[in-house]
């Protein structure tokens, strides 16, 4: 969130602000946190966008399907961007995402196809594997000292070998899964659908953790500079293992949610959607060299990208543009990353002289 | 084309047995039994490449082509991507010529892009029967068509008609935006609500790509910007699907009909809630035990892919090769509440 700081170093109050931000009141410097972070930016452009559709189409908003559809679309993806966030905080890359999320969505609809498992369990079932995907990737990154990006590309292409191997040209269909499973992905309680309080539960789960909790702290000093994480005595390894075993148990979980949401599953499901997970990581504004960002950011930026994509035909966009959106939207993050960044190290440096 | 096939007979002669040479110059235009070839040309080895794997329909189709490759006392095999991208299918089709396969039958995922690998297939004596989606007719020897596509075209449009009462506003779901026949399709049934369906109006067509996910998003998409759409029609395996399950849980079930080209075992949940009234597909089983039939008559000689050829597919009983080189398979079926459980697949 420092990267979001901007202001005239030559007042005393600028200077304080940037150098020792606790000497200023709690509730003012809240605000300001707030008021800076690149989350409220973020924010501010779904509800644009939001606005802009409904201006357009008042059903977008304005009817019991739309406001379900709304709620509902993005969680999928914001489970995964929540995984990847943490996963890239600690200056890491989870690229498999995507695969772990077909095989269990496949594994889901063979395990009520073949062993009828109450629904619970079959939850667990893919929570649990997913998270043993994950670890094999957290093994690999923690020990084998190979970047996360390339072993993680490995197993994109491992899982999804497995995947197909197993499905084959089989599918699974609605027919194939009891109805109040599927009904999971549709219900609601209290107009909140049933998928987005759990990936809502999820999201402040991991939320609180990176920001109160020792371990969480410890997954920024660790992105932040992992070498110095190392000399400074924290247990990186474990740390990271940690955070692709998370990322993993949530495609997993997101894998069993896919399944309820679409009834069919075949050896493609979630081929892609590694990306998205990625882009929704970086739109909302966590660094991509980590040590910095928050998973609501990403779990804003998830729901802005999935809200774009429905938003955009109905404001008159046509559907080929709409990649090209998503890309300019990733670059400008990017950019006003970068752009920050050094504004930020050169106050920082002034500051210091001045001080 | 007529002299590439020749010159494609004449290397497959020269890298098959001295008996298969035999049984190819002599089968000529001879339309006898389409299993001519099974005693003297040893195993015809027949591989089927699908647009991607992971799609019941193909599924269907290549388990009706491994059927007849077993009925004729062949070996059957099947490949294909993850992802019906035309890239993705040169690599099959340039390892099947390095195999030296007798005869290849795939669905095409574009027009003209496989065309280079498919002709270097078949200069190396492979045989090319394309099914469901063709290519350039200079790129295969025989297309064998599932229904003509004024047929399927008119089949959808005869069925979304009935279902919202021949008025009001339609819209199209269909799969890439490239996809040869869904686009022919289209076009066709364009030109038939013009002509006979005055009132009912086309107002959108969208590309789910074949993806589960992003048809379903696409038909709420489509939903939510015409908030006035009785109906949609959907071309595709995938799309329809994904497009039921969308409309069986929203409010727009039994107000927005649905119908298109399905597979009674994805659809069978939809039919049975009421979601979709009736839904329309030739029998995918038989396209891809034609489409083999079609290439061990091509293998043996009993066909070279020229109009009038004849042959006779197992029980399928007889065709005739059309203009082009297309073989038709027949008229779509259409699956309701009351036949859906008489299938499978």
């Amino acid at each position: 969130m420092s990267a979001a700081q901007s202001t005239e170093p030559s007042t005393p109050d600028a200077v304080e602000r940037l150098v020792e931000p606790s000497r200023q009141p709690r509730g003012r410097r809240i605000l300001t946190t707030v008021l800076r972070s690149r989350e409220l930016a973020i924010l501010i452009v779904l509800l644009l966008v939001i606005a802009a559709a409904t201006l357009t189409t008042p059903s977008f908003l304005f009817s019991s399907n739309s406001w379900r559809d709304l709620l509902l679309t993005p969680s999928i993806l914001l489970l995964l961007a929540a995984g990847q966030a943490v996963v890239v905080i600690t200056r890491n890359v989870d690229l498999s995402v995507g695969s772990v999320l077909g095989l269990t969505a496949y594994l889901t609809g063979r395990l009520f196809i073949d062993t009828g498992l109450p629904v619970v369990a079959v939850i667990l079932a893919g929570l649990v594997v997913g998270m043993l995907l994950g670890l094999v990737n957290g093994v690999l990154v923690a020990f084998g000292r190979v970047p996360a990006l390339v072993i993680t590309l490995g197993t994109l292409y491992i899982y999804r070998g497995v995947v197909l191997t197993w499905a084959g040209s089989d599918r699974i269909n609605a027919d194939d899964m009891p109805r109040s499973f599927l009904r999971l992905g549709t219900a609601s309680i209290l107009s909140i659908p049933v998928l987005t309080i759990i990936a809502l539960v999820v999201l402040v789960g991991v939320g609180y953790y990176l920001y109160s909790a020792r371990g969480g702290r410890e997954l920024y000093a660790i992105g932040s500079d992992p070498d110095a994480a190392v000399l400074y005595g924290l247990d990186v390894r474990r740390r990271v293992l940690a955070a692709f075993a998370l990322s993993g148990a949530l495609a997993g979980l997101a894998g069993v949610l896919f399944a309820a949401r679409y009834g069919t599953v075949s050896s493609g499901a979630g081929t892609g959607i590694e990306l998205q997970a990625v882009a929704a990581v970086v739109i909302g504004g966590v660094a991509i060299f980590g040590g910095s960002g928050t998973v609501w950011g990403a779990a804003i930026g998830a729901f802005l990208l999935v809200t774009i994509n429905r938003a955009l035909p109905i404001v008159g966009i046509p559907d080929f543009w709409q990649r090209a959106v998503v890309g300019g939207l990733i670059i400008g993050a990017i950019v006003l990353d970068r752009v920050l960044a050094n504004r930020t190290a050169r106050k920082l440096t002034e500051a210091r002289e001045d001080a | 084309m007529k002299i590439q096939t020749k010159r494609a007979t004449a290397l497959a002669a020269l890298t098959l047995s001295a008996a298969m040479v035999l049984t190819a110059c002599g089968g000529g235009s001879d339309s006898g039994s389409g299993s001519g070839g099974e005693g003297g040309g040893g195993a015809t080895t027949v591989t089927f490449l699908p647009k991607n794997l992971g799609n019941p329909y193909f599924e269907a189709s290549d388990a009706g082509g491994k059927k007849a490759v077993e009925e004729f006392g062949g070996t059957f095999d099947e490949v294909g991507p993850q992802e019906a991208t035309p890239d993705a299918q040169v690599q099959y089709i340039n390892t099947v010529a390095q195999q030296g396969i007798n005869a290849l039958v795939l669905s095409a995922n574009d027009p003209t892009a496989i065309g280079d690998a498919l002709e270097e297939a078949r200069s190396a004596g492979t045989k090319v029967v394309t099914f469901d989606s063709d290519t350039e007719p200079q790129f295969r020897d025989v297309f064998v068509n599932q229904a003509s596509a004024e047929g399927i075209a008119k089949s959808q449009v005869d069925l979304i008609a009935e279902q919202i009462g021949d008025e009001g506003k339609v819209a199209i779901l269909s799969a890439a935006a490239n996809a040869t026949n869904q686009n022919t399709w289209i076009e066709l049934m364009k030109k038939d609500l013009a002509a006979n369906h005055p009132n009912i109006e086309l107002v959108d067509t969208v590309y789910g790509n074949d993806d589960d996910q992003e048809s379903f998003d696409k038909t709420a998409a489509l939903l939510q910007s015409n908030p006035d759409l009785k109906g949609i029609i959907s071309p595709t395996t995938v799309g329809i699907a994904a497009a039921a399950r969308y409309l069986s849980d929203s409010d727009f079930k039994g107000k927005v009909q649905l119908t298109g080209l399905g597979t009674p075992n994805q659809m069978r949940e939809y039919v049975k809630d009421g979601t979709v009234k009736g839904f329309a597909l030739w029998n995918p089983e038989e396209l891809g035990y034609l489409a083999a039939f079609t290439a061990q008559a091509l293998v043996d000689g009993t066909i070279t892919g020229k109009e009038g050829d004849k042959f006779t597919a197992g029980d399928l009983g007889d065709y005739t090769v059309e203009a082009d080189g297309v073989v038709v398979l027949g008229e779509p079926t259409v699956f309701n509440a009351d036949n859906i459980d008489d299938f499978d697949f």
